[in-house]
C-alpha cells in the first residue's frame, strides 16, 4: 500500500511532521479498502496474521481499554495482548493514549473492537505511520519492492529458506496486491472526476472566444493563449510541461477583473504565477484551486462572467449543439451530452455531485421498512430497478440508453421512477442522477404531436415578446393540458423552460406570475423538476418568497413543494435560504397588518401559509432541512397552524410535523407545543389524508413514553380503534395500526384499547393485510400480550394461529415482531400448547439461522418462554436435529442482544439434564467463558444466568476456572445492576464448589463484595452470596486444617 | 386659490370618491396644481392638464412608454372630451387607476382598448394594438405573421361568443378566468412598483413634509 498512499492519498500541505489525511472521497475509499483488508486478513490468512512486523505500529488512539474484551489483560490505563511473540512481548500493547501492534492480526482484531470509530483508527494509523510496508516488513523489503518486481522478493526469499521468511514473503505480496489494489480504485476514482483533453480544452476556449469582446453583453473582453504554436497532439503548453499534464495557458480578461493568467492542465484549470513582464516567461506555479473545467474557473472568478453566462444560456446550448453536431465522431457523444450541463451548471453545482459521491458509501444506511412503509408496497419493483440503474452505472453511461420503445411504455418507468424518487428520499444517492428515463429530445419529426408545435410558437412568442405579447402567450400555454406529458416535454424540449426561468428574474409582476403558473403545473413531471434545478430555477424561485405580492409567494412556495422532491432540489434550496423564507410565509396568517398596497393579483394569508407549509412538506424529508426549519423558528409556527380548521391547510402542515418527527429534538418540541393534543383531534376529521398524517405523526412521536399519556389523556386512543374498522385505505390503516403499536408500549393505553376492543381488531386484521400493516398489527399484539388479559383474549380470537403462519415470513421488521408476540403468547402454557401443535417452536427455531441479528435475538428470546411452558420440553428440543449445535453457535456472534438472548435460551436448555450433556458436549463451556469480559449488564446478567445452570454437569465446574471465567465473574458484582447481582451470586455460588474457583474468587476480591450482599433484601441473592462465603470459608478452614495436622 | 375654496373642493370631491380618503384627495389636489402650475390658473377658462403635460406624467411617474396607449389613458381620464385632464377628472381617474376594484378596472382598461369607442376590440384594434410586441426577426417572410398569429391567440382564448371580436362581456369573462388579461393588449396600469413610489411621495405624512 505503499505507493497507492504515496502518489494518490491527498495529504493536506501542512509541512511535514502534523500532516494529516484530508477528508476526500478519495481518502475516504482508500481507507475504507484498507480497512477492509486489515479485518479480514485474520480469517483470510490466519496464518500471515501472526507474522510479527518488524517495528511496531504505533498511534495514539481513541479507544477505551475498557473496549477491550477476551484475548486482553485489560488494567486502568493499560492493554496487553495475550498473544505474545517469541520474546513474549504482547503483540498489542496499549498504554493510553499510545498503542503499538506488531501483528495483522491484532491489527485487524483492533478494527472488529473500534466497531464505528475503526476508520478514524485506521486514519490516525496511516496518518502516524507514513511508510507502514517499512515498518511491517523492513526497510530492505521496501526498497527492494520499489526498483524490482516480486519475482526478485521470490528470489531473495527461497534462499533464506526458512519458515518464518516464508510467511514474511506471502504478507509483503498481500500487501504488494492490496497496493495493486488500492492504484486501481483511485484510478478509477480519478478518472471519474477528470475529464479535460487538448480537445475539449480547445473547444472552450474557441467557444468563449466566439462570445468575447468590447461591450457590456459579451461574457469576456478577450482571451488568447500565450503562444500561437500548436503541438501535433493539440497541446500548445512546451514539453517539458506537457510531462505533468499541463495543456496550454490562456491570458483571460473579464470584465470586471484584471487578466488572468490561466494554466489548462489535464487535471483541471488553475491560476498559474502569471507571465512575467521582460521574458514573456510563464511562471508555472499554481497560484489557486484547481477547477473542473474554464467556464467553472471564471464563474468562480468573475461575477461579471457568471452573470453575462446565465444570459448567454440558451445561445451558448444551442451553440453548442449546432457545433457539436458538425463532427461525426459519434463515439464522444457522451462527452458532448455532459459538457454542456458542465457549462450551464455552476461550480458550485459541481461541488454537491462531488459531496454526492462522497455520500454514496453512506447509501445503504437506513431502511425502516415500518417507517418508511411505502418502500414495501412495491418493494421488489424497487429492488430491481435500483439493480437496473446500478448495473446501467457499471456498464458506462454510452450503453444506458435503451430506446422509448413505445410512449405507454416510456410512461410507465417513469412513473415507477417517481415513485422510486420519492421512496429513496433521503436515502437515494447519486443514483438518482442516473435515473432519469431516457430523454427523448431530438426525435424524428413526424411523430410529435401538434400540442409540440404550438407550443413551440408560444415559446418562440415568449422569448421575443414584449410584456404584453409574453402576458398572452403564457396565458394560452396555461390552457394546454399542462398535466399531460407530451406537453410537459414539450416546453423543455423547445427551450421554454430556460425562458420561464429567466422571466422570474424580471421585474414584470404578471410575467412572474405567469410564469409560474405553468412551471406549478409541469414541475409535476421529475424529469422536468430535474431541469428546474439544473437550470439554476430554484435559487430565483427563493428569492420571490421575499416579494410583497402574496400570489407570487404563493406560486413560487407551490412550485418549490413540486420541485423538491428530490434530494439535491432539497438541499439546494435550504443552500440559499430557502427554509428561514418558506418558514417566514407561515407567519403571515398571524400578522394582521395589511400593507396599504394591496394588489389585484394578491391572494389571502391563509393561501400563503398553506403554500408555505406545502413546500416545507416537501422539504422536510431531509435530514438537514428538519434542522433547518426548526432552527428557524418553524415549530411553533406550524403547532399555531395546526390549530386552524381548514383542511387543506392542515394537511401539509401534519405532513410536515409527521417527516419532522423522526428526529429526537422534534419529537421534544412536539411534545413542548402541545401539538399532540391537536392530531388527536385531528384524527377525528372527516379527510382521510388528514387522519392518515395524523396517525402517522402520532406514531413517530409515541416512542416518547409522556407522549404516549398525552395521547390517552386527550382522548386519541378511541378514534385509533375506531379507525382499525375501515380497512379500505391500506395507507391508513398501517399509519393507525402504527399509531397504536407506538401507544400500546404504555400498559394504561393497553388497558383502554382493551376496553375499544381494539385487540379483538387487530387479531382480525392478521390475514390478508399488506406486510406494512402486519408490521404495525403484530408489534401492537406482542405489546398487548405482555398482560395476562389480552393474551388470553388473543387465544381466544384465534390469534395465535395466523401469528405462527407469519412467522415463515422474510420482512425482518415482522419478523422481530411475530416472535415478540408468539414470545409474549408462549408465557401461557394454554397459548404454548396451541403453538407447539401448529410447529411454532420449530419455526422460532429456524429463525436463529436468520442473517438478521435482530431477528435472532428476537426469536432467541421468544424461545425461552416456550421453553419454559412446554410440557416435556426437554424432548422437544432434543428433537430438532442439529438445533442445539445451532444455539450454542450463535455464542460466536458479536451482537450483544443476540449472545444476551441466546444466554437467556441456554439457561433454559440447560435446565434439562440431557440436553445440558448435548451441549456440554457442543463446547459451551469455552464459549460462555469467552463472553465473560463484558460490560453490557445485559449480556452480564443472562450470561450468569447461563453459567450457574451449566455448572450442574459433569466437571463443568472446574471447566469454567480453566477458562477464566470465574475472575471476570467477580467483577459483575461492581455493577449497579441488582439483576445481574443476583445472577452473579448464583453463578459464583455454583463455582464454588470447586476448590480452584474459589481461589480465584478469593483473590479477586469476591468475599469483600459478596458479604456486602448477604445483606441485601433480595432473598435469593441474599442465599447465594451466603452459600458462596461459605464455600470459601470452609476451603478456608480445610486448608488450615490440613497444614496443622 | 382661496383656502376656503380649497377646502370646499376637497370636500365635495372626498364625497365623490370612496376609494381616497380626505387627506389623500388633498394631497392629490395640491399635486394636481402643482402640475398645471400658476400660468393656467390665471387664464381661468380651462384649468387642467392638457394630452401632453399628462402623457409626460404617465412617463415619468408611472414609466409607459406606448404612445397609443398612453393616448387612450388621456382619453380614459379626460371624461368631457376637453382636451383637459381638470381637477375631478384627475381624483376620480386616478381613483380607478391606483385604487380601483377589478370591476373598476376592467372598465377602464376596456374603454382604453377599444379604441374607437364603438364597444367592441376588434381583430384591427387588436392589430394595432399589439403590432409592437414582437420583436422582428428579418428572416420571416411576413413581419406582421407573428402578430397575426398573435391576435389569433388572443381571440381564441378570450372571444368566447366566437364572433371575431370582444365585447365586454367577452372581456369580462376572460378576464375573470385568468386575471392577467386584465391588461391583455398593454399596460395601461401603473406597475406596483410605480405605485408603490407614486403614492409613498404623494401621500407623505404632512409632518415629514416640511423637512423638503
Amino acid at each position: 500500500m505503499g505507493v497507492a498512499l504515496t502518489r494518490s492519498a491527498q495529504w493536506t500541505a501542512a509541512g511535514y511532521g502534523t500532516r494529516t489525511l484530508e477528508i476526500t472521497p478519495l481518502n475516504e475509499v482508500i481507507l475504507k479498502e484498507i480497512m477492509m483488508f486489515v479485518e479480514s486478513f485474520i480469517y483470510k490468512h490466519p496464518q500471515e496474521a501472526k507474522y510479527v512486523f518488524v517495528e511496531p505500529l504505533e498511534w495514539k488512539t481513541n479507544l477505551d481499554p475498557s473496549a477491550f474484551e477476551s484475548g486482553y489483560i485489560v488494567s486502568e490505563t493499560t492493554v496487553k495482548s495475550e498473544e505474545v511473540d517469541k520474546d513474549g512481548q504482547p503483540l498489542l500493547f496499549l498504554s493510553v493514549p499510545h498503542i503499538k501492534i506488531r501483528s495483522l492480526g491484532q491489527l485487524s482484531r483492533l478494527l472488529l473492537i473500534a466497531k464505528d470509530r475503526k476508520l478514524k483508527e485506521a486514519q490516525a494509523c496511516i496518518e502516524a505511520n507514513r511508510d507502514p510496508v517499512t515498518k511491517i516488513l523492513g526497510l530492505d523489503y521496501n526498497t527492494v519492492k520499489e526498483d524490482t518486481s516480486t519475482v526478485n522478493i521470490l528470489d531473495k526469499i527461497t534462499k533464506d529458506e526458512d519458515p518464518e521468511s516464508e510467511i514474511k514473503m506471502k504478507v509483503g505480496m498481500l500487501l504488494k496486491q492490496l497496493d495493486l489494489h488500492l492504484l486501481n480504485h483511485s484510478l478509477k476514482h480519478i478518472s471519474l472526476q477528470i475529464c479535460l483533453n487538448p480537445t475539449t480544452v480547445k473547444n472552450d476556449i474557441e467557444l468563449l472566444k466566439h462570445f468575447s469582446g468590447k461591450g457590456e453583453q459579451t461574457v469576456l473582453e478577450s482571451i488568447d493563449y500565450t503562444s500561437d504554436y500548436e503541438f501535433s497532439n493539440g497541446c500548445r503548453a512546451p514539453p517539458w510541461r506537457q510531462i505533468h499534464g499541463e495543456i496550454c495557458y490562456v491570458l483571460v480578461k473579464p470584465h470586471d477583473v484584471e487578466t488572468l493568467c490561466v494554466t489548462c492542465s489535464a487535471e483541471g484549470v488553475f491560476l498559474n504565477g502569471g507571465k512575467t513582464e521582460d521574458e514573456g516567461e510563464i511562471n508555472y506555479e499554481r497560484k489557486s484551486e484547481i477547477y473542473k473545467d474554464l467556464v467553472t474557473f471564471l464563474k468562480e472568478k468573475s461575477a461579471k462572467f457568471s452573470e453575462n453566462m446565465s444570459k448567454q444560456d440558451i445561445r451558448f446550448t444551442e451553440e453548442w449543439k449546432k457545433e457539436n453536431e458538425e463532427p461525426k465522431e459519434i463515439p464522444k457523444k457522451e462527452e458532448a451530452d455532459a459538457l454542456p450541463k458542465a457549462f450551464l451548471a455552476s461550480s458550485k453545482n459541481i461541488l454537491e455531485k462531488n459531496q454526492i459521491n462522497f455520500g454514496k458509501t453512506q447509501m445503504t444506511k437506513r431502511l425502516e421498512p415500518s417507517l418508511n412503509w411505502k418502500a414495501t408496497v412495491d418493494f421488489k419493483e424497487h429492488k430491481s430497478l435500483l439493480r437496473d440503474t446500478q448495473e446501467e452505472k457499471h456498464g458506462g453511461r454510452l450503453e444506458r440508453a435503451g430506446p422509448p420503445v413505445s410512449p405507454g411504455r416510456a410512461q410507465l418507468v417513469r412513473k415507477s421512477a417517481e415513485k422510486i424518487e420519492e421512496i429513496l428520499s433521503d436515502s437515494s444517492s447519486e443514483n438518482e442522477e442516473d435515473e432519469e428515463p431516457p430523454d427523448h429530445r431530438q426525435e424524428a419529426n413526424a411523430d410529435l404531436p401538434s400540442e409540440y408545435w404550438q407550443i413551440q410558437k408560444l415559446v418562440k412568442y415568449l422569448k421575443g415578446g414584449n410584456q404584453t405579447a409574453t402576458v398572452i402567450a403564457l396565458c394560452s400555454m396555461k390552457d394546454f393540458n399542462l398535466a399531460q406529458e407530451t406537453c410537459q416535454l414539450a416546453i423543455r424540449d423547445v427551450g421554454g423552460l430556460e425562458v420561464l426561468i429567466n422571466l422570474l428574474d424580471t421585474d414584470e409582476v404578471k410575467c412572474k406570475i405567469g410564469s409560474l403558473k405553468i412551471l406549478k403545473e409541469i414541475s409535476h413531471n421529475p424529469q422536468i423538476r430535474r431541469n428546474i434545478v439544473d437550470l439554476g430555477g430554484l435559487p430565483i424561485m427563493v428569492n420571490i418568497l421575499d416579494s410583497p405580492h402574496k400570489s407570487l409567494k404563493c406560486l413560487a412556495a407551490e412550485t418549490i413543494a413540486n420541485v423538491a422532491k428530490f434530494r439535491r432540489a432539497r438541499r439546494a434550496v435550504r443552500h440559499h435560504g430557502g427554509i428561514t423564507k418558506l418558514v417566514a410565509l407561515l407567519d403571515c396568517a398571524q400578522s394582521s397588518a395589511e400593507p396599504a398596497q394591496s394588489s389585484l393579483y394578491d391572494a389571502r394569508d391563509v393561501e400563503v401559509a398553506r403554500c408555505g407549509a406545502l413546500a416545507l412538506w416537501s422539504c422536510s424529508k431531509s435530514y438537514a432541512n428538519k434542522e433547518a426549519i426548526r432552527k428557524a423558528g418553524g415549530i411553533p409556527l406550524l403547532a399555531h397552524l395546526l390549530k386552524t380548521s381548514h383542511e387543506n391547510m392542515l394537511i401539509p402542515v401534519v405532513g410536515t410535523l409527521q417527516e419532522c418527527a423522526s428526529e429526537e429534538n422534534y419529537r421534544a418540541a412536539i411534545k413542548a407545543e402541545r401539538i399532540i393534543e391537536n392530531l388527536v383531534k385531528n384524527l377525528n376529521s372527516e379527510n382521510e389524508q388528514l387522519q392518515e398524517h395524523c396517525a402517522m405523526a402520532i406514531y413517530q412521536c409515541a416512542e416518547d413514553k409522556e407522549t404516549r399519556d398525552l395521547v390517552r389523556l386527550h382522548g386519541g386512543l378511541k378514534p385509533l380503534a375506531s379507525l382499525l374498522n375501515n380497512t379500505d385505505n391500506k395507507e391508513r390503516l398501517a399509519a393507525v395500526t402504527g399509531a397504536i403499536w407506538k401507544c400500546s408500549i404504555s400498559k394504561e393505553n393497553v388497558t383502554k384499547f382493551r376496553e375499544y376492543k381494539a385487540i379483538e381488531t387487530l387479531v382480525g386484521l392478521l390475514t390478508d393485510q399488506p406486510e406494512e400493516v402486519l408490521v404495525n398489527v403484530v408489534g401492537a399484539l406482542g405489546e398487548c400480550c405482555q398482560e395476562y388479559e389480552n393474551r388470553v383474549l388473543v387465544r381466544k380470537c384465534g390469534g395465535i394461529q395466523p401469528l405462527v403462519n407469519l412467522l415463515v415470513g422474510i420482512n425482518q421488521t415482522l419478523l422481530v415482531n411475530v416472535t415478540k408476540a408468539v414470545g409474549a403468547c408462549a408465557v401461557e402454557p394454554e397459548s404454548m400448547m396451541i403453538i407447539d401443535r401448529l410447529d411454532g417452536v420449530r419455526l422460532l427455531w429456524s429463525l436463529l439461522k436468520n442473517p438478521h441479528p435482530d431477528v435472532k435475538a428476537s426469536a432467541a428470546w421468544a424461545l425461552c418462554p416456550c421453553i419454559q411452558n412446554a410440557k416435556d420440553a426437554g424432548e422437544m428440543v432434543r428433537c430438532f436435529v442439529g438445533g442445539l449445535e445451532l444455539i450454542v453457535n450463535l455464542l460466536k456472534s458479536d451482537n450483544k442482544e443476540v449472545l444476551a438472548s441466546v444466554c437467556a435460551a441456554i439457561t433454559n436448555i440447560a435446565k434439562d439434564q440431557e440436553n445440558l450433556a448435548v451441549i456440554t458436549d457442543h463446547g459451551v463451556v469455552p464459549l460462555l467463558s469467552k463472553l465473560a469480559n463484558t460490560n453490557n449488564d445485559k449480556l452480564r446478567r443472562h450470561l450468569a444466568e447461563a453459567i450457574s445452570r451449566c455448572c450442574m454437569w459433569g466437571r463443568n465446574r472446574v471447566a469454567f476456572g480453566e477458562y477464566k471465567a470465574v475472575a471476570p465473574l467477580v467483577r459483575y458484582l461492581k455493577s449497579n445492576d441488582a439483576n445481574v447481582h443476583r445472577a452473579t451470586a448464583q453463578a459464583l455460588y455454583q463455582l464454588s464448589e470447586d476448590a480452584d474457583n474459589c481461589i480465584t474468587m478469593h483473590e479477586n476480591g469476591a468475599v469483600k463484595l459478596l458479604l456486602g450482599m448477604v445483606g441485601s433484601p433480595d432473598q435469593d441473592l441474599q442465599e447465594a452470596a451466603a452459600g458462596c462465603i461459605s464455600n470459601i470459608r470452609r476451603l478456608a478452614l480445610a486448608t488450615e486444617k490440613a497444614r496443622y495436622t | 386659490m382661496s383656502r376656503k375654496k380649497l377646502q370646499k373642493l376637497t370636500d365635495t370631491l372626498t364625497k365623490n370618491c370612496k376609494n381616497f380618503n380626505k387627506f389623500e384627495v388633498k394631497c392629490l389636489i395640491d399635486l394636481f396644481y402643482n402640475l398645471v402650475g400658476e400660468v393656467t390658473e390665471r387664464q381661468g377658462t380651462t384649468i387642467g392638464l392638457d394630452r401632453n403635460a399628462f402623457r409626460n406624467i404617465l412617463h415619468m411617474t408611472f414609466g409607459m412608454t406606448d404612445d397609443m396607449i398612453m393616448d387612450r389613458v388621456f382619453r380614459g381620464f379626460d371624461e368631457d372630451n376637453d382636451g383637459y385632464v381638470n381637477v375631478s377628472e384627475w381624483i376620480y381617474g386616478l381613483s380607478v387607476f391606483l385604487r380601483g376594484t377589478l370591476e373598476e378596472k376592467m372598465k377602464y382598461c376596456f374603454g382604453v382598448f377599444d379604441l374607437n369607442g364603438d364597444g367592441f376590440i376588434s381583430k384591427e384594434e387588436m392589430f394595432h394594438m399589439l403590432k409592437n410586441s414582437l420583436l422582428k426577426q428579418p428572416s420571416e417572410e411576413d413581419p406582421d405573421e407573428g402578430i397575426k398569429d398573435l391576435v389569433e391567440i388572443t381571440l381564441k382564448k378570450m372571444d368566447h361568443d366566437h364572433d371575431g371580436k370582444l365585447s365586454f362581456t367577452d372581456y369580462e369573462q376572460a378576464v375573470r378566468e385568468e386575471t392577467l388579461l386584465l391588461e391583455a393588449f398593454g399596460p395601461c396600469l401603473p406597475d406596483p412598483k410605480s405605485q408603490m413610489e407614486f403614492e409613498a411621495q404623494v401621500f407623505k405624512d404632512p409632518n415629514e413634509f416640511n423637512d423638503i
